[in-house]
Order: C-alpha cells, then structure tokens, then sequence
C-alpha cells in the first residue's frame, strides 16, 4: 500500500529510533514485560509500521464492503443502514417463564430471539426420562413436544421475529416443531426465518453434546441443510460454532481454524447430496466467541471473513459472492467472567462487544454480569442489552464501516491469525480431515493443552486476572440477587408431557416413529416424517429413541 | 520419597452437562501434582460414580457440575457413597454452585465446594491436607 522507496525510508528511520531514541528509553523506564505474546501465542511487537504490511495489496485484501474478500464487512452499508440483530440467549424453566422472558426482551428492544434449551432436550431425553432427574429447566427451557413449543411462541408471531435455536443432536426435532407452529400460525414455510446451530462436528471436540456418531450425526445435519436450502428460504440452516472451540480452552487461532474446518466438512457433506454450492453455502451463517484482547478478536473476525471468500471461491469453485461470505453471530466469552467482584464482568463485556462490532458481526449476544454464579436475573440480562444498546446508539463506532482498517497493527495481526489458521487447515487435510482428527483425538488434545496452559498463567500471574489473580478483596461477600429455578418447574413439565402423550393419537404416532425408522434406514431424509411426528405430538425422546436404534450412541473419547 | 504412597483421586462428572473444561484441568492438575487420577467422562450417573469410586478404590472424589442439577445429584451420590460403605472417601466439589446452598451440601458430607477463579494450586493443597486416614 505503499511504494518501495518509502517503505526503505520508514525502515531506515525506524532502525534510527531503535538505535537512538529508544534504548535511553527503555533505561529509565523498562519496558513491563521482555515479550508481549496475545492468547494465539503470537508475539505482539513493540510498534507496528507500515513496513508490517508492506505486501499487501488494498483491493485483493481488503477491497470494499459485500465485495470479495469481505475483509471490511459482509454488507455494503453495515451499521450505517442497519444495526446488527442484538439477539440475547435465553430460556429457563418452564415454556412460560422463558415466552415470559422473550416478551420482556422483545419489549426493552431487542431484536431477535434466541433459545437455550435445557440438557435434556439438548441430549435427546424427555423431561420424565431418569437421566432428566434434576434437569429439567435448569440451564434452559424444557422442550419434550409441540406442546411445550406453543405455550413458549403464544403471542409471538414467526413473521415479525427470526428465531435462533442452540441445538444440534436433535436439531431436526426442532426444526421441525418450529415449522409446525409456523404452520400453525398460518405463517408461509418461505416467510419462517432463524438459525438452527445444527453444527455437530464441534460437539465432539469441544461442547461434548453428542447423541449419535460422527457420521450419522452429519448426516441429520445435512438433512437440515438439504430441506431448508430446498423449503425453507430464509431460514440459516447451520451456524457453524467456534464459540464452544473456544470455551472449552482454544486460543483465538485454533477456534478461527477449526470452526473454518468444520465449515469445510458441511459443504463437501452437502454436495454429495447433489446440491450445487450456490444454492446452499449463502445461507451458512457462523458463532464466533470474543474475548478480552480486543485486536486479537477484531484481527479474527476479519480474518475470519477473508479466509472463508477464499475457501469458497478456491477450494469449493462458488461462483455467487453471497456463496463466500461469511454472516456471523458473535457472543461474548462466558469463561473470561468472574464470580469474584461481578460487575467487573459487565466491563469485559463492553470490551467484549466493542471487539465484536468492530469487527463487523451481523448479530451479538452480550453476556451478563451475573453468569459466572447462576443463569441471568432480568436486571442483569436488560443491563447486558444496554451494553449494545450504548455502543450502537452513543459510541459512534457504528457510523463508518470497519473503523480499525489500516491500522498497521490491526491489518498485521489479521494477516497473522489468517496464516496461521491456513496452518491448521493443511495439517487437518493432511491428516486426512475433521473425522480423522476427531478419531485421533488431535483437536480435543489441542484444545485441552490450550485450556490447561492458560489456566497456568493465571495460576502463576502470568496472566493478570483483575479481581481474581490481583486486585482481590479479602473475605468478598456477594450480595446480587440469583435467579433461580425450583423443582416445581420440573414437576410441571412432567406432569404436561405425560398429559400429551395420553391426549393424543397414540396408534397415529406409533405409525409415524415406524416411518421414521424405515427412511433412517434406507438414508432418506429424515425432515418431512420428523415434521409429521411433531404434528402428531410425538416427544422428542420418541423420536431420538428410534434414531438412537438405527445409528447407536455416541461413546465419548476422553482426552485430557 | 520413593515409599511415598500415590493418591487415588476420582474426578467425576455427573449431570448432563458437559463443561468439562474445569475438571480436566484439575485431573490434570492433580495428576502433575503426583496422584493417581482416574476421570470418568461426561454425563455419569450417581450409580456410575459410586461404581467406579468402588472398583477404582479411591480415597477422594472431586464432583464437578454446572448445569445447576447438584441438588439432585450431589445428595444422591453422598446416599449411595453410605450405602456402600465408602464413608471414608473424601469428596470435594466445584462448578457453578450458588453460595446459599453450600451449607446444606457440607452437611451432606461434602468436604469443600470451590467456585471458579480458584486456582488449581488450592487444590492441590487441599486434597493433600485433608486426605483420609485409611488403616
């Protein structure tokens, strides 16, 4: 971006400073650490200088908004036309109390709604089956059949709102319930718009919620990818997660890459359907983490975008630029909270977010303050929704597109992450792809040292963690109010999926779980029966049941 | 210290959830630290647990969870611990668990409960200094 005689000049005089200026400097006022390294590991230099980026070219790096690479955001106007989506994950209890929680979200403006369901539902069990016991509702809210759907989206109309659902093993379940309430609702299958996470490959490396394996569990993916690309045109069938990569211990490159990866896998599984990559890569989104070093998480998410175009245009041939670019949701990191001094958390969170928008997300969750000690208060969880709220309203960082582009620093670190992620990439190709490295256990272990390492730097104070490692208060008492859930939550739902399935058409559902059996057999999709079911009121166990029969379960590979 | 005697430490996950990115880091932990460390895997039941306290015969078990269900479990698992005569095996706990109910688990018979940001060296201390005198 430079030419090469100004480019030796700004060397020159740099090597001049490093030999004059600084070195009285550094004698009187040493510098606090001998090497400053970010999360990835990547050595963060004292200056950067345009020397730092002195091969790259404007337009083939970086070009212009909803062009290729993407680099500098997804849209040609970005927060100038439209704020992202502030979509707050939420659901606990029972279908009322968290369609109680999304009409008060819904009212103190946010934008889209996002569920969290809880471990039962999110590990294919009814709420009545014994390993429910103490469960239900606790991290999220109980789904087990159509039922539990129409109390938790009464009065909340699937044409005005888009849906995020956080499911994957029994992602199809859902889907299939929330077309049926569409259905319902008298709302057109075209018109239904929303995100089912539906990325299992991360669950066996990272969040470890697995039902099936490996194959089959892409397999139902695919089905979801398949069906919506052909019905459903506005929903994101898969939002491929690098949030649980990095939670579960992955520094800021290894999510990028592995994420990326996975991304890899969905396309090739999707065209061995028959599909052409045009038609269905537009409508992948992805789930980014972000953390506390705010250049590392803005150099990523750029990054991010610029190595996706490249993996759509190069690898996979995608003619359409909607095929390469890369729409994300971001959520801040629910590991850098602490549960000492909480409302420090609600500083990391503004940091957090900070990052995210200027890294050009399409929609954000905000974390609360109160997460590292139970799930979210409504005080806690509007005060969250504030933090976007000021950044989008009173920052002003939302009134250019991609304000840190140019910064010698901020481009350096993105050509970093990228190269490094692209690292990665060939050592998993070589491996010979995600299953293979799932199989060896290469990315579990990667991940684990990751965690274990980062854990050792705060345990030594390498790694300052305010509140925590420094800063603490003696004898801290914490004074917030918790939410919390009762077993009567528990209770209640029991007693309504017992109550559904003695109301329903018992001979009807036992005919439809037959079907289902017979097309998991013979491999066909599995969407059209599973819909049918739902509208039957079969449970979701029923349904996870008969596919844990054809396919088996997952048995866990322990890495440590 | 050759004679030294190793450490039997059980990490147990049980409940549905499947943060594991704590207990691994403390197995580990305690594993660097010299002792024995047998870790089950996500999504054991109390059965499973108390099972493999037995067959594995250690003198401590470190519970963690966070998906909020250790009011149910975490009696179950001190019930079972009795019924098989393990009265003797330390246990300790961690995860996310509200302060108010720490109270009622320690009467349970729960050592210690530690919340996140305790760091492992704590840990490691703690299961050293209050490791059960077996005969």
């Amino acid at each position: 971006m430079f030419d090469q005689e100004k480019i030796e000049e700004i060397i020159k005089e740099k090597k001049r400073w490093e030999q004059t200026t600084l070195p009285r400097w550094v004698k009187t006022r040493p510098e606090r650490q001998i090497e400053f390294y970010n999360t990835s590991q990547i050595k963060i230099d004292r200056i950067y200088t345009p020397e730092d980026v002195k091969n790259m070219d404007y337009l083939q790096d970086l070009g212009f908004p909803s062009e290729y690479p993407f680099t500098r955001g997804v849209h040609a106007t970005m927060y100038r036309g439209r704020l992202w989506t502030m979509r707050q994950f939420s659901g606990f209890g029972t279908a009322e109390q968290t369609n109680q929680r999304f009409k008060y979200l819904l009212n103190e403006g946010e934008t889209g709604l996002s569920i969290a369901f809880d471990y039962p539902t999110i590990t294919g069990y009814d709420s009545d089956h014994p390993k429910a016991c103490g469960e239900v509702g606790r991290c999220g809210v109980a789904v087990a059949s159509l039922k539990d759907f129409e109390i938790l989206f009464d009065g909340i109309p699937l044409d005005k709102v888009t849906t995020s659902m956080t499911i994957n093993g029994p992602a199809a379940v859902l889907l299939a319930m929330y077309v049926a309430i569409g259905d319902k609702q008298g709302v057109s299958r075209t018109m239904l718009g929303g995100t089912t996470q539906n990325d299992m490959l991360k669950e066996f490396f990272a969040q470890k919620l697995c039902i099936f394996p490996p194959k089959p569990s892409v397999k139902l993916v695919t089905d979801i990818i398949e069906y919506s690309t052909r019905n459903l045109p506005r929903w994101n069938p898969i939002s491929i997660s690098g949030y649980h990569i990095r939670e579960a211990g992955a520094n800021a490159v290894q999510e990028l890459a592995f994420t990326l990866y996975d991304g890899i896998a969905y396309v090739e599984s999707t065209l061995e359907r028959g599909l052409n990559v045009d038609e269905f890569a537009p409508r992948f989104s992805f789930f980014f983490a972000s953390h506390n070093d705010l250049f590392e998480e803005i150099a990523k998410f750029r990054a991010a975008r610029r190595l996706w175009a490249k993996i759509m245009k190069e690898r996979f041939h995608a003619k359409k630029p909607r095929s390469m670019w890369m729409r994300m949701h971001v959520q801040t990191s629910g590991c850098t909270l602490t549960a000492q001094q909480p409302l420090n958390n609600i500083i990391r969170v503004t940091i957090q977010s900070l990052a995210a928008v200027l890294g050009g997300t399409q929609s954000l969750h905000t974390n609360s303050f109160d997460e590292a000690l139970c799930l979210p208060s409504e005080e806690a969880v509007r005060l969250a929704l504030r933090i976007q709220q000021i950044i989008a309203h009173e920052s002003g960082v939302a009134n250019t597109i991609d304000p840190i582009a140019g910064s010698y620093y901020v481009e350096a670190l993105t050509n970093e992450m990228e190269e490094k992620s692209t690292e990665y990439i060939e050592k998993i190709d070589n491996m010979g792809g995600v299953y293979t490295a799932i199989e060896k256990g290469f990315l579990q272990k990667e991940i684990a040292d990751s965690a274990f390492k980062y854990q050792q730097e705060i345990d030594c104070c390498k790694r300052k963690l305010v509140g925590v490692n420094d800063y603490a208060i003696a004898n801290e008492c914490r004074t917030i109010p918790l939410l919390r859930v009762t077993p009567k939550v528990e209770e209640e739902q029991v007693a309504r999926l017992q109550k559904v399935r003695r109301g329903r058409d018992n001979a009807m559902v036992k005919k439809i779980l037959a079907q289902l059996h017979d097309d998991a057999d013979k491999d066909r999709n599995l969407m059209p029966t599973i819909i049918e079911a739902m509208k039957a009121y079969a449970t979701l166990g029923e349904i996870c049941d008969v596919l844990r029969g054809v396919y088996g379960e997952y048995k866990e590979l322990i890495v440590i | 210290m050759s004679q030294e005697h190793k450490i039997r430490v059980l990490v147990a996950k049980p409940g549905l959830d499947s943060h594991d990115r704590g207990a691994k880091i403390v197995a580990r932990a305690l594993r660097d630290a010299g002792m024995e460390v047998i870790y089950t895997g996500l999504r054991q039941t109390p059965e499973q647990i108390v099972e493999t306290a037995l067959q594995e015969d250690v003198e401590v078990i470190g519970l963690s969870i966070l998906s909020g269900a250790h009011m149910t479990l975490f009696p179950r698992i001190m019930e079972l611990l009795k019924e098989k005569e393990l009265n003797d095996v330390m246990v300790f706990a961690g995860g996310i668990i509200p302060e108010e109910d720490i109270p009622e688990l320690k009467k349970l018979g729960i050592k210690e409960i530690f919340g996140p940001g305790t760091p492992t060296e704590t840990l490691v201390k703690f299961v050293r200094k209050n490791l059960p005198k077996r005969i």
